[in-house]
């Protein structure tokens, strides 16, 4: 493999990497404060992709504003979710919960397979997202600094919004123990729906990223990414929002390079990213962040 | 306790009836046919999910068809369309659907090799006579009696697009496929396989590939095709699309290659400017009609959808048609008989060319090459077996 070859997979892996980071940090929030596993949260990308899509084709916005758009009923979708699927199992033993969200993730996936039809639809982007740069013999189109770009503006913004604000703190809080903040005078309530929102906001503005880069969205389009971000949230160590993202930047190089340096086994992709993820946590049980936790009883 | 336990077997017992009553052969006897009601001919095909544009394209062909001749030796045909979604356990339930539920006597379907095979393990088991539009892999019919298809199989697709090729000066080729697809799979085989016996060497396949179903980014098995002057890529329309946009946004200036699992719309939408120039082989162009039965089809499908029949839309509707006229040739509704008739089919006057079923239970067509140009297919040449 060639200097140039190289950087030009590490390019596209980042730009992979980040887009599974983005899902990753939403299953890492939910799990963090309700010991959730979201399976919906893939689902979530897949609305903001089609919500976009719907904004730009049908409501003939502008593409900021249909991202805006797409981000906020996202968003909503999100929390509606929370309240009505998980609220009122929070108190029952937690294989409730876990089933409501795979019952909430076929929901979405049907209902969207009925609603925006079977057939994958073809996804615009906007025309500065598509210009081709080049940087000596690395080729790349220029939604890949974009992506990586909003990216790291996110998690900046995220971070600062966990570990500065009352609402962050609070979230932080309910992580170590739900019951005890409650009695302190926090607003359980509102603080998980705090954390859904942000969730399904990082999920709606990765959905639009992931149609920017592969511009064909269908109903089931967010499946795998979830699937990949869910084992990036788990290789970071579940929980931990730095962790997700280290996770997902991490799972999206290896699986471009690996197909890269060992071309006869491309087929195989996924069976190494989930072997990965055996072996990681065979000898890092609590991932690459993770600090073990009593367990809570 | 004795109570709950009586009401256990009862419950086994109602389930096990239901089980053999469900399993009961359905053939009905020659003799019978003044009594029948309606005839039951089952589709399968993929609405939704990845393929469902092949699905839908098939099903505007198969409709038609199905308007025009909604009766079978006078009784009135019912069909019934279950969705298989493009997945092979999704294919084998949507089978079972038909023939233990439906009471189907013959079966039209489906686009896609991998579901056709799923599905032919259970009417094979079953008994029913099935027409395939457009699956063409080999193992579909290969070792099966019961069923049939109205396209040509892979080696011949294979070759086509190896002789096309070099016929272009083509001297260094990279092979993408869709390692989840049998019929990808199948393909790259048989096109590798061409290209040695047509140039003497494996030389020239300067690289091989592969995704699964669902992978979206295909910047890694790019990365490795070197100098190559063309790709060949036999997978669907979607991830053709997606990898030809990321091909040309990685520098790659030279030839896509592909298959008639392209020919569809959103093989242009979704990869647009890239698309332009790419060629495939397919079973029918509307450009190229072939028997007399060719331009009253052309015309009765724009007047029902306002657009040129795709190839997978002309061959749903021969697949019907050939049912029908196996049918009529049995003249009976009994399984076993449309089956003896459909194997002997000989000089079919269909859409896409004249049908004759051979040994395998394969039709030998000629294949046409397509282009994209300016947004559409335009069609470039044919080629005989």
């Amino acid at each position: 493999m060639t200097f140039d070859s190289f950087f030009q997979n590490l390019a596209n892996g980042i730009s992979l990497g980040s887009l599974y980071a983005l899902i990753a940090i939403g299953y890492t929030m939910v799990y963090g404060i309700l010991r959730l596993i979201n399976f919906a949260h893939g689902d979530l990308v897949m609305l903001g992709s089609y919500f976009a899509f719907y904004g730009v084709s049908m409501f003939f916005l502008p593409w900021w504003a249909a991202f805006i758009f797409a981000v906020g009923v996202t968003a909503g979708v999100g929390v509606v979710m929370e309240k009505v699927a998980y609220r009122p199992l929070r108190e029952f033993p937690r294989i409730n919960l876990f089933t409501a969200a795979v019952a909430v993730s076929f929901l979405l996936e049907n209902l969207a397979i009925v609603i925006f039809g079977g057939r994958p639809k073809a996804f615009s982007r906007p025309p500065f997202m598509d210009k081709m740069l080049n940087i000596g013999s690395i080729t790349f189109v220029s939604y890949t600094p974009i992506i990586i770009a909003v990216s790291l503006v996110l998690f900046v913004g995220l971070i600062l919004i966990i570990n500065h604000t009352k609402a962050g703190t609070a979230m932080r809080a309910l992580s170590k123990d739900i019951e005890t903040t409650g009695l302190m005078g926090v607003n359980t309530n509102k603080t998980i729906m705090f954390a859904f929102l942000l969730g399904s906001c990082l999920a709606a503005v990765g959905g639009i990223l992931w149609a920017i880069k592969f511009p064909q969205i269908n109903p089931l389009m967010g499946v795998m990414p979830g699937l990949k971000a869910f084992v990036a949230a788990v290789l970071g160590g579940i929980g931990n929002v730095g962790g997700a993202m280290i996770g997902g930047l991490l799972l999206g190089i290896v699986e471009i390079m690996l197909v890269a340096f060992f071309p006869s086994l491309s087929g195989y992709r996924d069976a190494f990213s989930f072997a990965i993820l055996i072996l990681l946590l065979l000898f890092r049980p609590t991932g690459i962040m993770g600090e073990v936790q009593p367990e809570k009883v | 306790m004795l109570f709950k336990r009586i009401l256990n077997v009862g419950f086994a017992l109602i389930m096990i009836s239901a089980v053999l009553l469900g399993c009961s052969p359905a053939a009905e006897e020659p003799g019978e046919i003044e009594e029948i009601q309606e005839v039951v001919i089952g589709v399968y095909e993929p609405m939704t999910g990845a393929q469902a544009a092949g699905g839908v394209q098939t099903m505007q062909g198969v409709d038609l068809a199905y308007a025009q001749k909604d009766e079978v030796l006078g009784v009135p045909v019912r069909m019934v369309l279950v969705d298989n979604r493009g997945d092979k356990a999704e294919s084998a339930t949507a089978m079972t659907r038909l023939i233990e539920q439906e009471n189907a006597i013959a079966v039209v379907g489906s686009y896609g090799s991998s579901n056709s095979m799923a599905g032919g393990e259970v009417s094979e088991a079953a008994g029913v006579p099935v027409m395939g539009c457009s699956p063409t892999n080999p193992l579909v019919t290969e070792g099966k009696e019961y069923y049939f298809r109205a396209c040509f199989i892979d080696p011949f697709q294979g070759r086509v697009m190896a002789k096309y090729a070099t016929e272009q000066g083509i001297e260094k080729v990279a092979i993408i496929q869709n390692i989840s697809q049998d019929y990808s799979v199948g393909l790259a085989a048989f096109f590798k396989q061409s290209w040695i016996d047509l140039t003497g060497s494996e030389e020239g396949i300067v690289s091989e590939t592969s995704y699964q179903d669902g992978d979206q980014d295909f910047t890694a098995q790019l990365s490795d095709i070197g100098d190559a002057q063309a790709i060949f890529a036999p997978g669907y329309y979607g991830d053709a699309a997606l990898l030809m946009k990321q091909a040309r946004e990685m520098g790659f200036t030279g030839l896509f290659m592909g298959t008639d699992a392209w020919e569809a719309p959103e093989l242009v939408d979704i990869a647009g400017d890239a698309a332009e120039g790419a060629v495939f082989s397919s079973h029918y162009s509307a450009e190229a009609a072939t028997t007399p039965a060719s331009a009253p089809f052309v015309e009765a499908f724009q007047a029902e959808y306002g657009e040129a029949p795709s190839a997978m839309a002309a061959l749903g509707y021969d697949a019907y048609m050939l049912v029908i006229d196996a049918i009529e040739r049995a003249g009976s509704f009994d399984r076993d008989d449309i089956r003896d008739a459909m194997a002997a089919t000989e000089n079919f006057e269909g859409v896409t060319g004249y049908i004759t079923i051979n040994e395998t239970g394969d039709a030998v067509k000629d294949a046409v090459v397509l282009e994209v140009r300016d947004g559409a297919f335009k069609y470039l040449s044919t080629v005989s077996p």
